[in-house]
């Protein structure tokens, strides 16, 4: 039978829930509200008039074809930056996780990364990839290959791509290393007398046993790549050449901060807000089925 | 961000009533760093020193854009400044906030501080004037584009260091020469917008955008696909093809190739002086932008980029007087020429100018005037007094996403600036509808 604790009366649950609840309503409900609320007004800067407009705001950016590319966009960058900062990850905790000798050391270089702000990292990686004095593209201008991420979008996209993932390798690297020395010895061995080889053992043993772990980073690494990266793109192309690199948060901060057209930036919030919310519901709902807890 | 901005704000907040209790305390908020920082720090202690009744607290926001940015949460947040500096694309953004900015003909008057608006040059006020010809706010720094050239790469690729550079056949003539040289990067350019499309309509006397480029209404279209502006987008879009013209980003990116005396031509701002000046190994020349003789027999004038001094509405009129007492000194001569000198930023009066060229600095610095001769030529006409153009901010990175299409050969310089329009056009509106 289920043990359960239970309350008498209302008033210590309540009151020990209240500082989440509050902490939900001040930097969560409330601010989606006025998002929401100011996404149907055209307001000037400075806050001194404003006119109602009802859902133009909305028609004005789903009649922008730049903004309806930059749905795609957003797809392709996230599913990149996820891809490129879980798959190394896994792979150097997997070695990490297999050396005995000097491990601490290779763990903590390993980690380190992490503690690089985004627009730091964004900077170091412009400077290295710099068209003209950068030290990559110099190396690649000897082989023959002439980087200008400045007009070639696919560049571009890979560039920003790598930066923002290459910060993250470390944080997911954490994880899974944590995940796979949980991973139970004897079950491992019990394979390994019955023949099965390294990579065997990893995809039909290990890799299923990760599972929760990578479901997790899988949904915070999309978040991430969704709303934490603008300081790099911002850093390293502004959304250029042609908007390529314009995710849909970055749109966000570049209308709202830089353009001040705070009513299409509110209307911007929102859709993400709709966008994001979907992916949560699909991948709850889908993915996590096939994770085994 | 925000958090920062806050906790400036409360700092302020804090610091102000200390000061206030002896003097007047004004608040300015300025964009510069480094070098220029300093020399503003400088400019407010000479001001401080000068008189009792006043202290000026200059305090720096960050680059153009936050500091408008910080300007405006300021003023939702009733903590604004008095005074705040705001480039010149955001200057329709100021003047359509009324109610927020108190236009500087009227602190002036209401301050008796000396104040005669004929003592500055028609090309830097017209930017900030109404159509009236009332100053809504005051020229701080202002520069326009001029062409530099390293005379050193043009001797090395075989090409006389003195040809003449005065036009933009002469100039592909050099490219070709140059290129046929080894010349690896002929010319490069900084502000591509500014420098080609918006410097180039005002200087062949071509609108950029409709309702004379902005001045006369908000109910403005732009104009930048009008042929003028396309013939030279589609020169430039050859020689970008052919190698001549060397793409490297939207800001002053190309500055560093140029001070590291890779490039051999660089159109960039008169205010690249000083770090030209610091950096380069090599012997440079200034010359003025170059005209396409075709679509002019002679050049009118360019016009300026840079930022001006705004007054913020919501203070007493005794702190107005003290504003009007320090812009006032700002106009002054002496601070005018010492800024103008140490900068290459253009003088705000005529006789700031004046006061330089007796001082024997032009002909110590040559070509150190140009930039002031090529905006005081001739007398403004309505497609050059300047661009009064909302959300320009961000119809420049339009244009930068456009002129970028062009320059790797996705679209021809028609397309891309109909496009341009098109784009830029949409943005307009809606400015027109926020500020009705």
């Amino acid at each position: 039978m289920e043990k359960r604790v239970t309350f008498r009366g209302w008033a210590l649950p309540l009151l020990l829930i209240a500082p989440q609840v509050a902490i939900s309503i001040v930097f969560f409900f409330y601010p989606a509200a006025q998002a929401i609320w100011q996404s149907l007004f055209i307001p000037d800067p400075f806050g001194l008039s404003t006119q109602f407009v009802g859902l133009g705001n909305f028609e004005f950016l789903l009649s922008d074809k730049f903004y309806r590319a930059s749905f795609g966009t957003t797809a392709i960058f996230s599913i990149l930056v996820t891809l490129c900062s879980m798959v190394p990850a896994l792979f150097l905790a997997v070695l990490a996780d297999r050396l005995i000798k000097g491990s601490g050391i290779y763990r903590t270089l390993l980690i380190w990364p992490y503690a690089v702000a985004p627009a730091v990292a964004g900077v170091l990686w412009m400077f290295m990839f710099n068209t003209r004095v950068g030290v990559v593209s110099w190396y690649l201008g000897q082989f023959g290959y002439d980087w200008n991420h400045v007009l070639n979008d696919a560049e571009a996209m890979g560039l920003v791509v790598v930066a923002s993932a290459w910060g993250r390798i470390s944080y997911n690297f954490l994880f899974f290393l944590a995940a796979l020395q949980s991973v139970p010895r004897s079950v491992i061995e019990a394979a390994a007398i019955d023949g099965a080889r390294f990579w065997k053992r990893f995809f039909t043993i290990v890799l299923p046993l990760l599972s929760p772990t990578a479901f997790f980073l899988l949904v915070v690494n999309v978040v991430y790549a969704f709303f934490e990266t603008f300081g790099v793109i911002h850093t390293i192309t502004a959304g250029g050449p042609q908007q390529a690199t314009t995710i849909l948060v970055y749109k966000v901060f570049a209308d709202g901060f830089v353009g001040q057209d705070l009513g299409s930036s509110s209307a911007q919030s929102v859709i993400l807000l709709v966008v994001v919310g979907l992916l949560t519901v699909v991948q709850f709902k889908y993915v996590e089925k096939r994770v085994h807890y | 961000m925000k958090k920062q901005l806050l906790g400036a704000i409360a700092a302020s907040t804090i610091m102000s009533p200390i000061a206030a209790m002896a003097q007047t305390e004004i608040q300015f908020w300025h964009a510069f760093t480094g070098r220029l920082g300093e020399l503003v720090a400088t400019q407010v202690a000479d001001f401080n020193a000068s008189q009792d009744d006043y202290v000026v607290v200059a305090s720096h926001k960050g680059n153009y854009s936050e500091t408008l940015n910080a300007g405006i949460a300021a003023f939702r947040a009733k903590e604004q400044p008095h005074i705040l500096m705001v480039f010149e694309v955001g200057t329709a953004t100021m003047m359509a906030a009324k109610g927020a900015i108190r236009p500087v003909y009227e602190v002036m008057a209401e301050s008796g501080a000396q104040f005669d608006p004929d003592a500055y040059i028609g090309a830097v006020k017209g930017y900030y004037t109404t159509t009236d010809g009332d100053m809504l706010s005051l020229p701080f720094n202002s520069s326009t584009p001029v062409l530099w050239v390293n005379r050193d790469a043009m001797a090395a690729a075989g090409v006389d260091p003195d040809t003449d550079l005065s036009t933009w056949e002469q100039v592909g003539d050099v490219l070709d020469q140059l290129k046929a040289g080894g010349e690896d990067c002929p010319l490069v350019t900084a502000w591509q917008s500014w420098i080609h499309l918006e410097n180039f309509s005002a200087y062949h006397n071509v609108p950029f955008a409709s309702q004379d480029n902005g001045f006369a209404g908000t109910n403005t279209e732009l104009m930048l696909n009008g042929p003028a502006q396309v013939a030279h987008l589609n020169a430039m879009a050859d020689w970008a093809k052919e190698g001549k013209f060397i793409y490297t980003g939207r800001r002053n990116e190309g500055g560093a190739n140029f001070r590291s005396g890779e490039c051999a031509l660089f159109t960039e701002s008169s205010a690249g002086y000083a770090g030209i000046k610091a950096e380069a190994q090599f012997e440079f020349d200034v010359r003025r932008l170059p005209y396409w003789s075709a679509l002019a027999s002679e050049p009118q004038n360019t016009i300026i980029g840079g930022a001006s001094l705004w007054v913020m509405e919501g203070h007493d009129s005794a702190e107005y007087k003290g504003v009007g007492e320090f812009l006032s000194y700002l106009s002054s001569s002496a601070v005018q020429a010492k800024w103008h000198q140490d900068t290459g930023y253009l003088p705000i009066t005529s006789e700031a100018g004046d006061a330089t060229r007796a001082s024997g600095f032009y002909d110590e610095n040559p070509g150190t005037d140009v930039a002031v001769m090529q905006m005081t030529a001739k007398q403004p006409t309505a497609n050059s007094k300047g661009l009064r153009l909302g959300s320009f901010d961000q119809i420049r990175g339009i244009i930068d996403e456009e002129l970028e299409a062009i320059w790797a050969g996705d679209k021809t310089a028609q397309e891309a600036m109909d496009s341009a329009k098109e784009r830029g056009d949409a943005l307009l509106r809606r400015f027109e509808q926020a500020s009705r």
